[in-house]
């Protein structure tokens, strides 16, 4: 069998590939994949941990599931705003949309 | 037996087909289309393999039905879904018929994407690879045994449904109708979804081996749902069946698959005939015991008065519609109503045959009319590059889609046109010669037993379809050229004929793999091997008796040979060519001639039912202003209720904060005079003793109090400039700040445990 450190490495990585593009890229519709990227890698860790050390409760898989609810609502709702940012500003370049500066 | 483990590996090459396009291949368009090609190839000649030794194996009951062992797939607790692979009659037989129709979809659509079109399409690689998933979708739907497995291949499906058909999203018209496509069929799925969880919920299972087991069915036909007198298995089978109804394209959810025409060509084929629409009747044919698991329910009337209706409807619709492509897909509607309603009235061979075979001729069809498109425009393209005849249509849009801008194909496409004819007479139940005679006539035959109303609506619908179909033929090949387009049109490049030549010769020699043993004269000749085969699923100790009992019933009907159906069916059949002849055939129509039944039905008085007709009886509207223009008309009175005021609409919550304000202005009022005239009397009094006292300490404030107010003001002013460059409104910005602070919280959690360890 797979030993479990492969799988948190496998997180590891994936959660970073995630927060690097969410720092690095400046399209928005690419931030929130990153941004999805960064709750998959979650979900690798949450099943490895659930399927290692508890595998007789579906708890693991439970929250792993609600994790995708919440990530689905929130692309939902993050691809609105892009879309809304779109309509007004016509780009989708974050660097773009800093009317909040101090 | 183990030769049958070979399925696992049947869907498994068109997916890496598509995985390997997508993330390796898809700079190289050659590369793209040999690994699509390849990977269904290998998957057809897998599929063979099971199919012919399958059928090899003994027809003694049950011997036919094979289930892997299974693996253990989806661990959830203390509950496993186990996954393998279940190989009867039913499978076999979808298994000749997907992966050979898909290969040659694939190697038609070669010649369809390269030739005739001005440039390549930049999505080449791309098509190809969703065409790859689109076969998987099938397999893997056809060959696992458990409907959670079925489901979800049903659901790759629907995605690859809606990325083909929206495949030119450029068009407005084309990505509305993938939407469209896709959310319809949705409102199926969600249906079939309630039925699963249900069955799930009563069973405790959903592989076929336990659903379908007799014990099992019988408690489902026992317990009644909810206390109502419709028993557990009739909702559970109807839920099921609104799967159907979406992806087969059942009215009331038959509008997407006429606008599903917007996407290429070979998509068309690939989902009316190999994939998509199959799928939905394959779902009936699969959860067929459990449709019949309660005798005469209500639930097999539905399924038989939907069938038919729609059956009879879209053919009506047909015979208006003047867009080749578009006549096809409503006669794919109406022949899909034929197997439901086949199913329906317990036919289930003559239903399941049915779709076998109309697969490969509506298969031809399609990969006919876009072979047809392609010379138009081709020779609308020589057309004008010669000069010549730019006056007939100048440069108003040309529709190389419009049967009415064609005529005399036939001499410039022979091998086009001889391929479409064998379709066309196919799908009107031609005698002898066509599959699409032998099935239809089969079920003809079973619903004059069984349901003589049905036998009745689905005979006029043949009728129909007969009439449409040479209506077609002869408006598209025969006659002459109605424009220059027509005039020039070259036939089409041999990786397109090839596949056309090749599926006419099955739409025409499959039929005999079913011919009524009692059928006169050559009855005998060739067994009835699809029925032995087919029906032997059914007789196969897995299954429900009632299930047994209903196909007993209905195959003891055809034991005897009865010849009203067939002369009815023969008559219908040839009426309709005939009659289809004389209108369109016998004098070919002239450039700017109107349609001929229009015109006959106009001058009768019934030209409102021809416009109705060829608006499809204004469904689309119907629905587009009920739910869509509903939805927003919702989302209206919302917008209402928060932002009244913001054009110039007062809403309810604008309304509600106003009359507030209305009020306390009048109080206010009121409270003015009361202070102006009375207390304002009393203050100034109050302030004159004040103003002495104030003055005093008006020294001690300036100098003290001021300057430690100002003070903190001006700290706090100092502060914000400090921190503002921070706040630069960039989100990454902010984003790196959070993570540079939680990598430093990290780092300083780590060193403290370090420092506690070593102390």
């Amino acid at each position: 069998m797979v030993p479990l450190q492969w799988y948190l490495i496998l997180s590891a990585v994936l959660f970073c590939v995630g927060l690097y593009g969410v720092l690095a890229r400046r399209n928005a519709i690419a931030i929130l994949m990153g941004v999805e990227l960064m709750l998959n890698a979650v979900n690798v860790n949450l099943l490895a941990f659930w399927r290692y050390r508890e595998p007789a409760s579906a708890v693991g898989q439970v929250f792993a599931a609600f994790v995708y609810l919440v990530a689905a609502a929130e692309v939902a709702v993050g691809l609105a705003l892009v879309v809304a940012v779109w309509r007004t500003r016509a780009t989708v370049v974050v660097d773009d949309v800093d009317q909040l500066r101090g | 037996m183990s030769i049958l483990n070979l399925a696992w590996l049947i869907p498994l090459f068109p997916f890496l087909a598509f995985v390997t396009i997508a993330l390796f291949a898809h700079r190289n368009r050659a590369l793209s289309h040999q690994i699509t090609i390849g990977g269904i190839a290998i998957a057809f000649v897998l599929s063979q393999v099971v199919f012919w030794a399958a059928v090899l194996i003994p027809v003694d009951g049950g011997e036919h039905l094979f289930e892997s062992t299974a693996i253990r797939w989806l661990p959830a607790g203390h509950e496993v879904l186990s996954l393998g692979v279940w190989v009867d009659p039913a499978t076999v037989v979808m298994l000749f018929m997907v992966p050979l129709v898909c290969m040659m979809i694939f190697i038609y659509s070669v010649g369809y994407m390269n030739f005739g079109t001005p440039q390549i399409d930049p999505r080449y690689s791309r098509f190809f690879a969703y065409m790859s998933l689109f076969a998987t979708g099938m397999l893997g739907m056809v060959v696992f045994n458990n409907l959670v497995a079925f489901f979800l291949f049903w659901e790759i499906m629907g995605t690859c449904s809606y990325l083909l058909i929206g495949f030119w999203y450029e068009k407005e018209s084309a990505f509305r109708a993938g939407l469209k496509a896709f959310l319809v069929t949705k409102l199926g799925d969600l249906f079939l979804m309630v039925g699963l969880v249900m069955l799930y919920a009563e069973v405790g299972s959903l592989a076929y081996r336990d659903v379908f087991a007799p014990e099992t069915l019988h408690h489902l036909a026992e317990t009644p749902f909810l206390g109502t007198p419709l028993s557990m298995a009739a909702v559970i089978s109807l839920l099921i069946f609104g799967g159907t109804v979406g992806k087969s394209a059942q009215f009331p959810l038959h509008v997407w698959l006429p606008d599903a025409m917007e996407g290429p060509t070979p998509v068309s084929a690939l989902i009316h005939a190999a994939t998509m629409v199959s799928a939905g009747v394959f779902l009936v044919v699969r959860t067929f015991p459990l449709l019949t698991a309660v005798d005469g329910g209500v639930q097999m009337t539905v399924v038989a008065v939907i069938g038919a209706f729609t059956a009879i409807f879209s053919s009506v619709i047909a015979v208006a519609q003047n867009d080749i492509k578009r006549v096809l897909a409503f006669s794919t509607i109406s022949q899909l109503g034929y197997m439901v309603a086949a199913l329906g009235i317990g036919a289930y061979v003559a239903g399941a045959f049915h779709l076998i075979t109309h697969a490969f001729f509506k298969a031809l069809l399609f990969l006919g009319s876009g072979s047809v498109i392609h010379g138009m425009e081709h020779g609308h393209h020589h057309a004008h590059e010669h000069g010549g005849h730019h006056e007939e249509h100048g440069h108003e849009e040309f529709n190389p889609n419009d049967m009415m801008n064609m005529g005399g194909l036939g001499r410039r496409m022979p091998r086009t046109f001889w391929t479409f004819l064998a379709g066309g007479l196919a799908l009107s139940g031609f005698p002898l010669i066509t599959a699409g005679f032998w099935s239809k006539d089969e079920i003809l035959a079973q619903a004059y037993e069984t349901a003589p109303w049905v036998f009745w609506i689905l005979a006029v619908a043949a009728g129909i379809t007969a009439f449409y179909t040479m209506r077609q033929i002869c408006m598209t090949f025969l006659g002459q050229p109605r424009t220059a387009a027509a005039r020039h049109a070259p036939e089409s490049v041999p990786s397109m004929t090839v596949p056309l030549i090749i599926l006419a010769v099955f739409a025409v020699g499959l039929g005999w793999a079913g011919i009524p043993e009692h059928f006169p004269v050559i009855g005998g000749l060739i067994p009835n091997w699809f029925h032995h085969f087919m029906g032997s699923a059914i007789g196969a100790a897995h299954t429900a008796e009632h299930a047994a009992e209903a196909v007993g019933h209905a195959a003891e009907a055809v034991a005897g040979f009865v010849w009203q159906p067939l002369a009815m069916g023969l008559a219908f059949a040839l009426g309709g060519l005939g009659l289809g002849w004389l209108v369109y055939g016998w004098r070919p129509m002239g450039a700017d001639d109107p349609d001929r039944v229009q015109a006959a039905m106009s001058r009768v008085g019934l030209g409102w039912l021809h416009t109705a007709m060829r608006n499809r009886f204004y469904f689309d509207e119907l629905y587009h202003w009920v739910f869509v223009r509903g939805s927003i008309w919702l989302a209206g009175v919302f917008d209402a209720f928060d932002y009244g005021q913001a054009e110039g609409r007062h809403g309810v919550v604008d309304g509600m904060v106003n009359l507030a304000g209305r009020v306390g202005r009048i109080l206010s009022q009121v409270a003015d005079w009361i202070d102006t005239h009375i207390v304002d009397a009393l203050v100034d009094l109050a302030g004159r003793a004040g103003r002495a006292g104030s003055e005093a300490t008006n020294v001690f404030d300036l100098k003290v109090v001021d300057g430690a107010v100002d003070g903190v003001g001006s700290v706090i002013r100092a502060g914000g400039q400090a921190l503002r460059p921070i706040q630069t409104g960039r989100v990454q910005n902010y984003l790196l700040l959070a993570s540079a602070m939680v990598l430093a919280l990290v780092a300083t959690f780590f060193v403290m445990i370090l420092l506690l360890q070593i102390w």
